[in-house]
C-alpha cells in the first residue's frame, strides 16, 4: 500500500507546476497508470482526494488513464494486450516478446479552470 | 469558464529515481556489486544472507543493509558474522526507498567491500516499484508459498534478474510443483536466472554465491579497465 506516498509525490508535482494563487483553479490532474505499474488506480485516486481535502487543491480530482500491458511477439509479429502480466504470445506461444507499454506511472497534465474574457 | 492545460509529463517516482541514480553512481565509484533482495515475509531472505556470509567468509567482503518494519533482530543475526551491517527500521513503511538506502550506506564502512546486500522489507508488492540504485533485484520465493506466486504478484518477478527458489528441502511436504513454479516465473519474465536453494541443507548456496562472485569480479575488472585503458 504505497499509493498514499505516490499521491503525495503527485501533489508535490502539481505545486511545482502551478503558482500558489492558482491552486484553487486546478480541476483535474491527468495521470497515466500502466497495468504493470504495480499501482492500484482506485487507491491512488482515493489517496489523492484524501490528501487534498481541506487544501487549496480540494476541488481537484485525479483523472486516470489506464495503459494496457502490451507485448510484441518477435517470432510472429503479433502485438497483444496482457493485463495478467504474461509475456507469452497468444497466437504462436512464443516467449520471445518485447514489452511495448504498461509500466507507465506519470503525471501527464494539469487542467486549470480559466475565466472567460 | 474554459479549461487550460498545463503539460507536465513527469514520472511520479522521479524523486526516488533521481536519488537511486545518485546511489548507483556512488556504488559504481566504490566498485560495489549491489543486490536488492526482495520477497514476501518468511521466505528465508535473512537465512540466505546468513548462509551467503558463511560461504563467502574469507573469499569476498560483503556488507549488509537490513530493512524491516520494526526491530533490529535481523541486523543482530547478520552482525554475528562480523560484517558491516546497518538496520533500517521503516516504522510501518512497506518498502525501502532510495533515500533510506542513501542514508544507511553513509553509516557503513565500505572500504574493501565488494558486495552490498540490501535486504528489503518482506513484501511482494511495494518494493517492486522502488529503485534503490542496485545492480540487480533478486527475488526469493520459497516452496512453502506454493507455485502460483509469480502469477499473483507479477511485478516483483518482472523487475527481478534472479529468482531464488528457497526451502527446496520441503518440496516433499508442501503443495508446490517446482517445474510449475519455474514455468510460471518465466511466463512473467523469460530472462530470469533461476537458482534453487535450501538454507537448511545448504543445497544451491555454492551456486548462488558463485553467481554473485562472478558478478562482483566483473565489476572490479570493468573499473580497472576504466582506469587503465
Amino acid at each position: 500500500m504505497h499509493e498514499l506516498s505516490l499521491a503525495q509525490n503527485i501533489v508535490e508535482i502539481v505545486h511545482q507546476h502551478v503558482p500558489t494563487p492558482d491552486l484553487p483553479k486546478v480541476r483535474a490532474v491527468d495521470v497515466l497508470v500502466g497495468a504493470a505499474s504495480g499501482v492500484v488506480a482506485d487507491s491512488l485516486a482515493f489517496s489523492y482526494s484524501a490528501i487534498v481535502s481541506g487544501t487549496p487543491l480540494a476541488s481537484s480530482s485525479m483523472k486516470i488513464e489506464h495503459i494496457p500491458y502490451r507485448v510484441h511477439c518477435r517470432s510472429c509479429g503479433l502485438t497483444s494486450d496482457h493485463d495478467d502480466g504474461l509475456r507469452i504470445c497468444p497466437a504462436c506461444g512464443s516467449m520471445e516478446t518485447t514489452v511495448v507499454s504498461g509500466t507507465e506511472l506519470r503525471v501527464q497534465a494539469i487542467e486549470l479552470a480559466e475565466e472567460d474574457r | 469558464m474554459t479549461v487550460g492545460i498545463v503539460t507536465v509529463e513527469r514520472k511520479v517516482l522521479e524523486k526516488n529515481d533521481a536519488l537511486a541514480a545518485q546511489n548507483r553512481e556512488a556504488f559504481r565509484r566504490s566498485k560495489l556489486f549491489v543486490v536488492n533482495l526482495v520477497s514476501s515475509p518468511g521466505s528465508g531472505k535473512t537465512s540466505l544472507v546468513e548462509r551467503t556470509l558463511d560461504h563467502l567468509r574469507g573469499r569476498l567482503s560483503v556488507a549488509v543493509i537490513e530493512g524491516d518494519v520494526q526491530t533490529d533482530l535481523d541486523a543482530q543475526r547478520v552482525a554475528k558474522f562480523g560484517v558491516p551491517v546497518v538496520q533500517i527500521v521503516t516504522n510501518g513503511g512497506c518498502h525501502l526507498d532510495a533515500k533510506l538506502v542513501q542514508d544507511a550506506a553513509q553509516n557503513l564502512p565500505l572500504d574493501g567491500v565488494k558486495v552490498l546486500i540490501i535486504e528489503n522489507v518482506g513484501n511482494l508488492v511495494c518494493p517492486a516499484n522502488y529503485d534503490l540504485g542496485e545492480d540487480v533485484k533478486v527475488v526469493v520465493a520459497s516452496t512453502t508459498e506454493g507455485d502460483d506466486k509469480p502469477l499473483k504478484y507479477p511485478a516483483m518477478f518482472r523487475n527481478a534478474s534472479v529468482l531464488i527458489i528457497n526451502k527446496t528441502d520441503l518440496v516433499p511436504y508442501v503443495n508446490c510443483n517446482l517445474a510449475e513454479l519455474k514455468a510460471n516465473a518465466l511466463k512473467i519474465n523469460p530472462s530470469l536466472t533461476i537458482i534453487e536453494t535450501s538454507c537448511t541443507t545448504g543445497t544451491g548456496i555454492a551456486e548462488w554465491c558463485g553467481w554473485m562472485e562472478n558478478k562482483a569480479k566483473g565489476i572490479s575488472q570493468k573499473s580497472e579497465e576504466a582506469t587503465n585503458p
